[in-house]
């Protein structure tokens, strides 16, 4: 078999063997060497300029992943959410932001794969699996964020076309993406029950982008506003029935919702890496400060609570995959628990470095300032903390 | 255009040791990959052939585990390996070596190219490379930064030198060698390492190939290593410190002392 070459993430790795398919390892490995060879040595210099990253996103394309995000049926290579919770873990063991960019891809495909008829699946997405095309997920709006019910965005039935008005705020992938999955408002009376969703492409008459977000972290990601003025579509761009963008919405974030989890996982990796790392090599008091039982205690914490992160995001990526009638406790549950792990190993990782990690020629400070979104985007830690509460308010009837 | 692409397993940089005894590396137990020269020519040729259509055929001489690199080009888009590999084969210099692969080229019959890395990082001759082209009489560049132009019929490229570089063009069948600075190779996709799951590697012998014996393997090799050794450390050595001015004037008082 090819041998892993990865001397810089993983000259041993110790874990937990989670008996993992030929085809599974390939592409945890695949992932791995974008990161090591790819996506690190420029992460740094994309954070700093705040840039997108374009190149390494052809990069993973040239090396299959985006495959990973669609079924064979449509030109793709995937079998479900826990591929995918694979590869995004390795991304973003290199950058959060370039993962971010990647999973964005991932989910604007989403509400076609659940909901979309045959034709729209077959337009849109082999030219994704490719890599060919980007997508992105348009949700949030200046006052709907956690309140989904907030959406004013419209769609008006033209005739031969739909109209959309509104703005869409902190698109990942805006201005970049071909394809965006966009809800809006086509009955406004009944609410958000009155919602679809539509396919908005780039380039659309009256389609256009506001101002890039110039953000704490993520940087190698691209964050920006969808503006649809009197913008028409075809009509076949609608997904699913009308009506029924809601349902989509809430379907598609709780088979999304372990890809984030992974890439607080695959952050908290790389944090621990980094740490651990430093901690053999610095020397005070005349020892290794990994000596220390303070500092010990502290890696050993972020390496159970990694661990533990790893198995729970795995195992809910499983269980979706067993397509459950309702994955939203464990979907939830799994993205709280390891983007928490997230920040809380990242922050740790700069305090064993100490000063070496506040500063910007160490990788930490960034992974620390990257963890924090995780805990915001595709719902809150809170609103997650909700669902599970209000899932065993039930289950406990 | 149909490329041959030269690839050497060699054993990993981070890890060699000499045998004291044959003063030649020692391969047993150390992790072997793809020379990294190689890697740059290989994705060079899928880069030609993605532009101009063709094939790209991997070509090795070493140990039967030396599959594996060809595997792993394969994955990088080669569409077949090819190992020449016998016993006979063992002890060659670069002189034995440039000739049966010279012999193994012209047993795969017709190419346009062939690609080679600079220099292995184990011997790091950098002879290779032109001595197949010498055998097999083909024109070649060696050290070429770039592929500016490539057609059916020819090539310009640039050749690295040290104060720029050159502008060479060449009819083509051809042989060149490359640096790394001639592109950023990709790693391995997800269906290269599905196909070079279930492909042949083509085994090729000394009789496969119709190599003379007498020109193959040591008896063929007119090179000896006499003795391999490490450079007395030098003890007359001084570090300046400071700013870069004040080391400067250190460093020029000090030479003043020997005019």
């Amino acid at each position: 078999m090819l041998a892993l070459k990865c001397p810089r993430l993983c000259a041993q790795e110790n874990t937990v063997d989670y008996f993992l398919t030929e085809e599974q390892r390939m592409i945890k490995e695949t992932a791995r060497q974008l990161a090591e060879e790819k996506i690190i040595p420029k992460r740094a210099e994309l954070d700093e300029r705040d840039e997108f990253a374009a190149e390494l996103l052809r990069d993973i394309a040239k090396a299959d992943l985006f495959a990973v995000l669609v079924p064979e049926a449509y030109g793709g290579m995937g079998t479900g959410a826990f591929d995918i919770v694979l590869a995004l873990e390795e991304l973003a063991r290199g950058c959060v932001g370039v993962a971010t960019s990647f999973a964005a891809c991932g989910l604007g495909i989403l509400p076609i794969l659940i909901s979309g008829s045959e034709e729209l699946k077959h337009k849109y997405l082999p030219s994704v699996a490719e890599g060919k095309h980007w997508a992105a997920f348009g949700l949030t709006e200046s006052n709907a964020g956690s309140d989904a019910a907030g959406i004013r965005t419209t769609a008006v039935d033209g005739g031969d076309c739909w109209i959309l008005n509104g703005t869409k705020q902190w698109i990942t992938n805006g201005g970049e993406a071909k394809i965006y999955s966009v809800i809006a408002l086509t009955n406004p009376e009944k609410g958000i029950r009155g919602a679809s969703m539509f396919v908005v492409e780039d380039g659309d008459p009256g389609f256009s982008y506001g101002k890039k977000e110039n953000k704490m972290g993520i940087r190698a990601s691209s964050t920006r506003e969808l503006i649809m003025k009197d913008c028409r579509i075809p009509k076949d761009r609608l997904i699913g029935r009308k009506g029924t963008g809601f349902i989509t919405v809430m379907k598609t974030l709780d088979v999304s919702r372990p890809g984030i989890a992974s890439l607080g996982v695959g952050l908290a990796q790389a944090a621990l890496d980094e740490a651990a790392r430093y901690a053999k090599q610095r020397v005070q008091f005349g020892k290794p400060i990994i000596s220390f039982q303070a500092v010990q205690h502290m890696l050993a914490d972020m390496a159970i609570q990694t661990d533990a992160a790893r198995g729970l995001v795995y195992g809910a990526a499983r269980h979706i995959d067993a397509h459950p009638a309702d994955a939203s406790k464990v979907s939830s549950m799994c993205k709280v628990f390891a983007t928490d792990t997230a920040m809380k190993v990242t922050t740790d990782a700069v305090q064993v470095m100490g000063g070496y990690g506040y500063m910007k020629e160490y990788p930490v400070e960034k992974m620390m300032r990257d963890a924090k979104i995780l805990q915001i985007y595709e719902g809150t830690n809170q609103i997650q903390r909700n669902v599970i509460g209000q899932e065993l308010n039930r289950e406990y009837a | 255009m149909n490329i041959i692409v030269c690839i050497k397993q060699v054993p990993d940089a981070k890890d060699v040791r000499l045998d004291p005894k044959t003063n030649t590396l020692a391969r047993e137990g150390v992790a072997a990959i793809m020379n990294p020269f190689d890697r740059h020519a290989l994705e060079e040729a899928v880069r030609l052939k993605e532009q101009l259509g063709g094939t790209v055929t991997a070509l090795s001489m070493g140990p039967p585990q030396a599959k594996e690199v060809l595997l792993e080009a394969i994955s990088c888009g080669a569409d077949e390996g090819v190992l020449v590999s016998d016993r006979a084969f063992a002890g060659a210099d670069t002189w034995a070596t440039s000739y049966t692969l010279a012999k193994a080229v012209q047993v795969l019959g017709a190419f346009d190219l062939i690609l080679c890395g600079k220099q292995a990082i184990d011997g790091d001759t950098a002879q290779v490379g032109p001595g197949l082209a010498a055998q097999l009489k083909l024109p070649y560049v060696t050290c070429v930064q770039k592929t500016r132009e490539a057609s059916a019929a020819m090539l310009r490229v640039e050749r690295m030198m040290d104060d720029g570089y050159d502008v060479v063009q060449l009819p083509l069948p051809a042989l060149l060698t490359v640096v790394k600075d001639i592109n950023e190779p990709r790693v391995p996709s997800l269906k290269g390492k599905m196909k070079a799951k279930k492909a042949e590697i083509r085994v090729l012998s000394a009789a496969d190939i119709k190599a003379e014996p007498q020109c193959i393997g040591l008896a063929g090799s007119p090179t000896k290593v006499a003795r391999v050794f490490s450079p007395e450390p030098r003890s007359n050595r001084r570090m300046f410190s400071g700013t870069a001015a004040e080391q400067v004037s250190q460093l020029v008082e000090e030479i003043r002392g020997y005019l």
